[in-house]
């Protein structure tokens, strides 16, 4: 990650390095990737999903609007995906700008 | 095309060109909304299905829990929008976060008057006559589209 702050350097060490060996035998499972969809509606106007869309994901004018005529036309499209609580969050923040927008697993 | 009724100004804030017959027709509308949103019928209420959409449409125990964890969140978050364009509703001038709110109450009324409604069309394709009994509401949802396009303009 970029930073400005002058980089401390670090006095020598000579100890060994611990190594944190796993102790429990929980096995992590792959997280599966989650997909947000938005879906057409006769209410919502196109340039306020534009808006939200820019808004809430930061994406570019030509980014939002090419998602939003995805909506339009085909009746739906995928505009983020991530964890379920990425996706959770997401769904969220667009429900409560009024879009209708759902999550599945992106098979 | 006429003037904007929502234009960027100097300091970062929005003038609002709307006349007193259309605050008026604006005025009582918050408190119309915060009564829909918090009346007992709320959950059962079909004109309200569209604020709050199941985020799992296959799977009613997770769209269940996730209405749970964030139901309340966007009911006080639209609450606050209600109450803040309640409060600047003569004002001429507005701040980006009063204006985001207005934005949000106007989109919410627009929400649940476009489902009562059950329009279908495109607002250019909406053809009001007189004597349809439902044409007071569909002039008010027209005028509502108008006001938000022209906010959405300003903000974006």
């Amino acid at each position: 990650m970029a930073s400005t702050a002058p980089v401390e350097t670090a006095p020598v060490e000579t100890q060994p390095v611990e190594i944190d060996e796993p102790t429990d035998e929980k096995v992590v499972e792959p997280e599966v990737p989650w997909v947000v969809i938005v879906w057409n509606d006769p209410i919502n106007l196109m340039s306020y999903v534009v808006f939200v869309f820019q808004k809430l994901f930061g994406y570019s004018r030509d980014k939002a609007t090419k998602l939003m005529l995805d909506v339009h036309h085909k009746g739906k499209a995928a505009v983020s995906h991530g964890t379920r609580e990425k996706c959770e969050f997401d769904v969220s923040r667009l429900h409560a700008h009024g879009l209708w927008a759902t999550m599945q697993k992106d098979r | 095309m006429p003037p904007a009724r929502v234009k960027r100004v100097r300091g970062g804030r929005f003038a609002l060109r709307i006349t007193g017959a259309e605050r008026d027709v604006l005025r009582s509308l918050p408190a119309q909304l915060r009564q829909l949103l918090t009346g007992q019928e709320t959950a059962a209420d079909p004109d309200l299905r569209r604020l709050f959409p199941p985020a799992y449409p296959d799977d009613p125990q997770k769209a269940a829990e996730y209405d749970g964890m964030v139901r309340d969140d966007l009911m006080a978050e639209r609450l606050a929008a209600i109450e803040v364009m309640e409060r600047t509703i003569d004002a001429d001038r507005l701040s980006e976060d009063e204006l985001l709110a207005w934005l949000s109450a106007i989109n919410n009324l627009r929400l649940v008057l476009g489902t009562r409604l059950d329009v279908r069309e495109d607002l250019s394709e909406l053809d009001i006559r007189p004597d349809d009994p439902r044409a007071e509401s569909l002039a008010l949802y027209a005028y509502l589209s108008i006001l938000e396009e022209d906010a959405v303009a300003a903000l974006s």
